[in-house]
């Protein structure tokens, strides 16, 4: 166990000093280690709970993906039985599907053939995986349609992919700096914002979906009469501002999708906040065709199902541009240029957690980190010289080298420190620490049993090892749990805790073992000073 | 140099006595913490019951708690607690989780935004919804499980089925108590104390399979040693490794109990207790002579094996 060739010897230091060498990064402020070669750049990312920011998981609202996916295929249902010219009644959204009735009995095989072409085969990652989009059953005359869950699913991810691009959008134009967004799970976003103190405004601009309308005002009842009666079948009421309602229709003129542009302004005549916008150019050609069609007909502008404003069109808008004015103030102005700018979101977003940290409880905490971790450290340098003298300072030696590698592949990995992560590194000082012990009392034991001191320590590495070995494997275990179930800071401790075991067991089996065997050559020892 | 001995060389403490007091006592501490789980309960933190915390400082001098909780009181948010987190500038803020869903949660965080205003400096707002909070705790009960049951896996692969058993008895044991020991002082029990608790099982573990490695080691060596009297020698050889380990890793600890501040301190303080009191208690005096008890084999030879248990068997 003693013996080492040359080129083993050189390997095992070669190794360490190059782990060690990764940490150095982390010494130099930012604006140096910019200037390095890419690969040099690689350092520890402090948490959020250490250097402050904002922390927030989003859920893309399934029912309401759910619910217009069911909208949707009833549209389809419309488009597909009229272009057939099948006679139908009751075409209506029933539970988890759409229901149509054929009304004649020789129309049945062709209504369903034609219904049948709307679900199409689900491709799956791995080609296809002989799953269709809708279900379609047929129960005399009455037809159902209803979509798959695999397609639901399907769809949810995908909604969710759009929002991340929507979301990495606004964030971006709020100038927030360096956020990562990234999925959690099916339907979730997390979102995270280094340095953000108080996220409300955040928080404001990704609750909204940001889905913008141009619809006619339906002026055959007022919204009173329809909200005490009943509205027409294609029209809606809908709040405006204050406690004003509106009857809408619902078939929508343009929408926000063909906007290629929004900047926040000022109205020249009244010097209010106003957005202004431009179409795309077909977006520009539908809104003329519908102006030009219904001038001294008022329409609306629709955000999220609220009339933000519903002007009376006196002449065709032709150029493609407009401008909407409410009651904005500067700033919703702006955010609602940003909003439209973003896209809208296929989906509502709940936020289901939050969790931000001031920059002076981060600070605090890193300067609590930093005295806690230097207080045990001595405390623990000290005990083992006290302990076993020059084998103790041994121990120190390559404690100090097990904490500077447990730093090299965090900043190889590029991983998040976090507070526990913090602990976990101090934990595992007392881990490294208890290698040494083992090793250094099973010499000590064999000393005792009469063996001469060269062949004991010989004996101590060599049966001490197996028990390192098993006992940091049980942590280890823990510490991979830890890591697959915890999320952010806890993420952290089991990460630091889980390096650190590593770095433990190469440091007890190889440095350790060569600062002593460099020893006992050296000075050939008549007896072992522990 | 005179060098530190804390336990001295050839001790020869007998501990397999002791587990005639022991094991009653592990016993009774364990119904004890078990019926104070159920009849005391824990503190669970925001993580797994949802709501709202909030830590203020206030920007000039101590904190008004009567004045805040007026203030607070006024909002119509059921139950807020307020409580002097360290320094007397520092408050920390509880809203229990609002009825409403997730959104009800953001809107009593806006609230509580406009009822102190700018006079504070929010150092940490942590929002936990109704949908997370579930999850968080049965994800947090699954990986205790699923933790013990990879390690005893492991344990049962590399040493027998009795050593196995006998950890985890011992662990159970630890958690058992640890729950306790979190129960009495209401420590807040969120997600970090379930890393605590993973990492006293570690710990614990740690120490058993050490000690368990040597009676393994001593079972090859002396066929013919009566199981207690084996397991006293394994135990006692052990034993200033143990205790070394122990002061190392509690001075760490200790650093991080003093200067580590609030936000991990009730981290630290179930650590303290889990890995230094009980921890090193259960390896001894449970994980040990609790092997009299499982029948451990002696490397297949059955005539020793009988001799060895026969004479314990009561």
């Amino acid at each position: 166990m003693l013996f080492f060739t040359r080129w083993k010897a050189a390997a095992i230091l070669l190794m360490a000093f190059f782990v060690c060498l990764c940490a150095v990064p982390n010494f130099f402020p930012e604006s140096t280690v910019k200037r390095w070669p890419e690969w040099a750049q690689r350092h520890i990312v402090l948490g959020l709970d250490l250097q402050g920011g904002s922390h927030l998981l989003l859920q893309v609202d399934a029912n309401a993906v759910r619910k217009e996916r069911l909208q949707s295929l009833n549209d389809d249902v419309l488009r597909v039985l009229r272009q057939a010219r099948i006679q139908f009644t009751g075409r209506a959204v029933v539970g988890n599907g759409v229901q149509v009735h054929i009304t004649r009995d020789t129309d049945l095989d062709n209504a369903l053939a034609k219904l049948r072409e709307l679900s199409t085969p689900l491709s799956g990652i791995l080609g296809a995986s002989g799953q269709r989009s809708v279900d379609v059953t047929a129960n005399g005359n009455l037809i159902t349609l209803s979509p798959s869950e695999a397609a639901l699913t399907e769809r949810i991810r995908q909604a969710v992919d759009q929002s991340i691009q929507i979301i990495e959008r606004r964030v971006n134009e709020l100038g927030l700096v360096e956020p990562t967004i990234q999925r959690e799970g099916i339907d979730r976003i997390l979102v995270q914002v280094p340095g953000l103190q108080d996220p409300s405004r955040l928080k404001e601009m990704l609750g909204k979906t940001a889905k913008l309308d141009f619809r006619m005002v339906d002026q055959s009842m007022t919204a009173e009469q329809a909200a005490e009666s009943h509205a027409p079948q294609d029209s809606e009421v809908l709040d405006g501002e204050g406690n004003q309602k509106y009857l809408i229709e619902k078939r929508v003129l343009v929408s926000g999708a063909d906007l290629v542009d929004a900047q926040p302004g000022f109205d020249q005549r009244t010097s209010e906040p106003i957005v202004s916008f431009r179409f795309n150019s077909s977006g520009a050609r539908k809104f003329a065709e519908a102006t030009q069609a219904n001038v001294g007909k008022p329409f609306a502008i629709v955000l999220d199902n609220k009339v933000i404003s519903a002007p009376v069109i006196r002449e065709p808008i032709l150029g493609g541009s407009g401008q909407i004015s409410g009651s904005f103030t500067v700033q919703s102005a702006n955010d609602l240029a940003i909003l439209l700018r973003a896209g809208a979101l296929p989906a509502p977003l709940t936020i289901i957690e939050e969790r931000t940290v001031g920059p002076g409880l981060g600070a605090d905490s890193i300067a609590k980190g930093k005295i806690s971790s230097y207080v045990g450290a001595a405390m623990v340098i000290i005990f083992m010289l006290a302990t076993y003298g020059l084998f103790g300072l041994f121990a120190n030696i390559a404690v100090a080298i097990n904490v500077a590698m447990i730093f090299g592949v965090l900043s190889m990995l590029g991983a998040t420190l976090t507070l526990p992560g913090i602990a976990g590194i101090v934990l595992t000082v007392g881990i490294a620490v208890d290698s040494n012990v083992l090793i250094y009392e099973r010499i000590r034991e064999e000393v005792r049993g009469g063996r001469t001191p060269i062949n004991a320590i010989d004996a101590g590495f060599s049966r001490a090892l197996a028990t390192i070995l098993d006992s940091n494997i049980t942590t280890f275990i823990a510490a991979a749990v830890l890591f697959y179930i915890g999320t952010g800071p806890v993420r952290g401790f089991a990460v630091t805790l889980g390096i650190g075991i590593i770095t433990t067991v190469f440091t007890a089996f190889t440095l350790t073992r060569l600062i002593v065997a460099t020893w006992v050559r050296w000075r050939r020892p008549q007896r072992v000073p522990i | 140099m005179r060098l530190l001995r804390i336990v001295p060389d050839n001790t020869k403490f007998d501990f397999m006595r002791f587990r005639r007091i022991s094991f009653p006592i592990s016993a009774l501490m364990s119904i004890l913490a078990i019926s104070l789980y159920f009849f005391h309960g824990l503190n669970f933190g925001i993580d797994f019951k949802g709501g709202t915390l909030i830590e203020v400082q206030t920007k000039a001098g101590a904190a008004d708690l009567a004045t805040m909780r007026a203030a607070l009181g006024a909002l119509g948010l059921g139950e807020v607690q307020l409580q002097q987190f360290g320094a007397p500038d520092d408050v920390l803020i509880r809203i229990a989780e609002q009825p409403g869903g997730d959104a009800a949660q953001q809107q009593a965080v806006t609230k509580v935004r406009g009822a102190l205003g700018s006079v504070v400096d929010y150092r940490r707002v942590e929002v936990v919804g109704p949908r997370v909070s579930g999850e968080l705790l049965s994800y947090g009960v699954i990986g205790l499980g699923l933790a013990i049951l990879c390690i005893l896996v492991y344990l049962w692969f590399r040493f027998e089925w009795q050593f196995a058993l006998g950890a985890m008895i011992a662990n159970v044991h630890d958690i058992v108590l640890t729950i306790g020991f979190m129960s009495i002082t209401q420590i807040d029990f969120d997600l970090t104390s379930i890393a605590a608790l993973l990492t006293i099982l570690g710990y614990s573990l740690n120490d058993t399979v050490v000690i368990y490695d040597r009676i393994r080691e001593m079972l090859r060596r002396y066929k013919k040693m009566p199981m207690p009297e084996l397991l006293n020698a394994s135990v006692n050889q052990t034993l200033s490794r143990s205790v070394i380990t122990h002061v190392t890793v509690s001075l760490a600890l200790l650093s991080l109990l003093l200067f580590g501040g609030q936000a991990i301190h009730s981290f630290t303080a179930t650590m303290m207790f889990g890995v230094v009191l009980v921890g090193t208690y259960t390896s001894v005096f449970i994980a040990s002579p609790i092997l009299i008890y499982l029948g451990v084999g002696r490397g297949g030879d059955a005539l020793t094996r009988a001799a060895g248990t026969s004479k314990e068997k009561p």
